[in-house]
């Protein structure tokens, strides 16, 4: 059985090359599909990542009770200071409390992509911020000066927006400030961002509340501990949820339109994709009729046929989708994207991952497995009579 | 017409190829109608704003107040026939989730500068002498099921009331709508002189100002002019049309046209190779029939013509079914993203008919040349 099998299949693969033109339909449909899918998809999902990459579980956010969002959230001082002793927060290495009051405010600024204006976040952070965010490394130029009218720039906003090399200033409401170094954060949300000294951005537009504190734990599970702490002080009205939490909030927020668009497009492609590999695998099929006939008429099992024309259109269908996700890999791979721009921005890498890749081959198979079938199927239902006498 | 039966039975000679066919170029299309659709809904609503109407806003970012006292100095700049203004309230009903697009306005001064918006005469009367009042758009009655005479308390996710108080108590006065467009109408608007005497902060601040000019060719002069009355204050202005203030924001969410092209282009390529090969076969199969045909003395302009006229109908009958699902689809995908009802527009009709007739004439080419090519006694062979 096995050797029948074999000999079918091997006949049926040798002869492809005398059918490259229809062969080629499979191929270069489902190419188009993996890589229309691997690009949308590698581009939600990296929109994701960036996003959730950014929370960490052992870091907690505090916003006023009801804000969903750090921007639609204030925290008055007094507050903050509350929060900053709560139990279970780290300590940095000076021995104060491991927590950050970040204050948001927006500047439109000019993209290098299409000239268009874009807002992005500016957040004054507090002094002990470097011990809340260790993944916050400067790596060119120095950092601001508390008292200063000065900013340190994230390398994703750096690289997508106009006016923002070391020495530059940007005007901020009725300020110039200058920027005084680059600083990266493992490519996260943040890297999106200009950061500035909170005490001094809270003076010059006149503040004196905050947006969000952002707190180290002094382990993950400090948080029940330190939750429960604001949470049942009557003087506070702050809600707290983990960073991580947070920023998957976030993702999901952004993410709906994408998916619902990327989900259609890849079910339609896909769609079609199964039409062309059925077309194409009945042609072959009905062009082979005389030879599968044949075969049978020499005693071959039916089985073999099935066998071989699902291999012939499963190898087509992997072939394409090794081309289209080479394709999509080699256009956008490592491109970076920018979303958004009313009062932030989110610049990211798009990143082609082999999981995704993975994805792409296992649609490709689908579709070759399905569009296979049924003309397989056929050729094995064909009488042979029928067949021979259609020579 | 008589040639009709013939073309019919040429197209149904494998009747599982050409379903197959007709739904691979029925998909394409679909997408086609979809996708376009988002690129032509967008222009056509960059079309619909107005040139002659300005919005001008804090030139650092959306987020940062403007003076109130700008009124006066803006309704001074030569070419301004009107201004009005509006400040964001970002009100929420019961739960953060369930928001309420909401603004603080004039609203004298607002449906001055805004004839498409459409108050009975006696709710507007009741608007002004209703300090805590409030206007709600026709679909945001609706939505929530609010009606003249409510009284609503909402929060606002940015202002705190003076007082203390943690919400805002409103009385529904009135209904408004845009009986002219199919823009939705789901706002709220409330009596800035109410708001702006209750608010904790910033107050005699807004957000935007609209003003109105004589003449929509100096709009660009006009915007200069109001931006540079403001330079190098506290608070400086950035001034655009309305048609241009909405083209940048598109611009601002991405790249949205290249995407779409692209993944046209991709999907386009793809039909038309398999387009192609598919018919290309067919004749390849038919040879000896349509040998047959010459031999009875059809000439080859003749059986050329058979042959694109089999694609030109395949192709047509699947565009149609492709852009006909597309305008049951995309309205509803639409509003499932939060856009509002969007109808296909007609040119993507037209268009997608263009790119059928466009993708039959390509694959009717290689065949028409065979056919033209063709030996009639080698045909008959079978050579």
């Amino acid at each position: 059985m096995f050797k029948q099998v074999w000999a079918v299949t091997s006949m049926n693969f040798k002869s492809v090359p005398a059918r490259v033109a229809s062969s080629s339909v499979i191929v270069i449909g489902i190419a188009g599909v993996v890589g229309v899918i691997v690009s949308i998809f590698g581009m939600t999902r990296s929109l994701s990542e960036t996003l959730v990459d950014t929370g960490r579980v052992d870091r907690a956010i505090v916003l006023r009770a009801g804000a969903d969002t750090e921007v639609a959230s204030t925290l008055l001082v007094d507050a903050v200071a509350t929060i900053k002793n709560a139990p279970g927060v780290a300590r940095a290495p000076n021995g104060k409390p491991a927590a950050s009051a970040d204050m948001l405010v927006a500047v439109n600024l000019v993209r290098k992509q299409n000239g268009t204006r874009a807002g992005l976040t500016v957040r004054g952070i507090g002094p002990e911020a470097s011990a809340v965010r260790p993944e916050l490394e400067l790596v060119e130029g120095r950092m601001f000066k508390p008292g200063l009218r000065e900013m340190i720039v994230g390398r994703g906003a750096q690289r997508e927006f106009q006016g923002l090399e070391i020495g530059s200033r940007v005007a901020l409401r009725d300020s110039q400030w200058t920027i005084v170094g680059v600083f990266e954060t493992g490519g996260d949300a943040h890297e999106s961002s200009l950061l500035a000294d909170a005490d001094t951005l809270l003076s010059a537009y006149s503040r004196t509340a905050v947006n969000s504190v952002t707190v180290l734990l002094e382990s993950p599970a400090a948080f029940d501990e330190f939750k429960t702490a604001l949470t049942t002080n009557p003087t506070l009205s702050v809600s707290v949820e983990r960073e991580l939490d947070y920023f998957q909030r976030q993702s999901e927020r952004s993410s709906t339109i994408l998916e619902i668009v990327t989900k259609f497009v890849a079910g339609i492609m896909a769609l079609g994709a199964l039409f062309a590999a059925l077309n194409t695998m009945y042609s072959a099929v009905s062009t082979r009729a005389v030879e599968i006939a044949t075969l049978r008429a020499l005693g071959f099992g039916s089985g073999g046929v099935v066998v071989s024309v699902l291999a012939e259109s499963l190898v087509l269908a992997l072939v394409g989708a090794v081309v289209g996700a080479a394709v999509a890999w080699l256009l956008f791979g490592g491109n970076t994207i920018s979303l958004g721009g009313g009062t932030s921005s989110l610049v990211f890498r798009m990143h082609v991952s082999p999981a995704l890749l993975g994805i792409g081959v296992a649609w490709a198979c689908a579709v070759g497995l399905l569009g296979g079938l049924l003309p397989a199927l056929r050729a094995a239902r064909i009488p042979v009579a029928t067949a021979l006498r259609a020579v | 017409m008589k040639y009709f039966p013939l073309v019919w039975a040429g197209l149904w000679r494998k009747p599982v190829r050409t379903v197959l066919t007709l739904l691979c170029i029925t998909i394409a299309f679909l997408l086609f109608g979809v996708m376009h659709g988002v690129t032509a809904g967008l222009d056509a609503a960059i079309n619909t704003m107005s040139d002659s109407r300005l919005r001008i806003q804090s030139r650092v970012n959306i987020s940062e107040p403007l003076p109130l006292a700008y009124l006066q100095r803006i309704e001074t700049v030569p070419g301004v026939t009107g201004v009005a203004f509006y400040n964001f309230f970002g009100g929420y009903y019961q739960d953060p989730k369930n928001s309420i697009d909401s603004g603080a306005l004039d609203m004298k001064r607002l449906a001055a500068l805004f004839p498409e918006v459409v108050v009975p005469a006696d709710q507007l009367a009741a608007m002004e002498s209703t300090p805590n009042g409030a206007l709600i758009g026709k679909d945001l009655a609706a939505k929530q099921g609010w009606k003249v005479g409510d009284v609503i308390p909402l929060r606002s996710t940015v202002w705190t009331r003076k007082d203390g108080a943690s919400e805002w108590v409103f009385k529904i006065v009135g209904i408004y709508s845009f009986p002219s467009d199919k823009a939705p109408t789901n706002e709220l608007w409330v009596n800035y002189s109410y708001f702006d005497e209750a608010r904790a902060f910033g107050n005699g601040t807004v957000t935007l100002y609209f003003a109105r000019i004589k003449d929509a060719t100096k709009a660009a002069q006009i915007c200069e002019a109001i931006d540079r009355e403001f330079a190098n204050s506290a608070f400086e202005t950035q001034s655009q049309n309305e048609k241009d203030w909405l083209r940048a924001q598109i611009n601002q969410i991405g790249d949205i046209a290249f995407f779409v092209n692209a993944i046209i282009g991709a999907v386009f390529f793809t039909l038309l190779f398999v387009t192609c090969n598919t018919m290309m076969q067919s004749v390849r199969e038919r040879i000896p029939e349509l040998a047959v045909l010459k031999t009875y003395g059809y000439s080859n302009t003749r059986v050329t013509a058979f042959v694109t006229a089999e694609a030109l109908a395949l192709c047509g009958a699947a565009a149609g079914l492709g852009l006909w699902i597309a305008a049951f689809v995309s309205p509803q995908l639409f509003s499932r993203l939060g856009a509002g009802e969007m109808p296909l527009p007609t040119n993507v009709i037209v268009v997608g008919f263009v790119f059928a007739a466009a993708v039959a004439a390509v694959s009717a080419l290689v065949p028409a040349l065979r056919v033209q090519r063709m030996n009639v006694v080698d045909a008959l062979a079978g050579r």
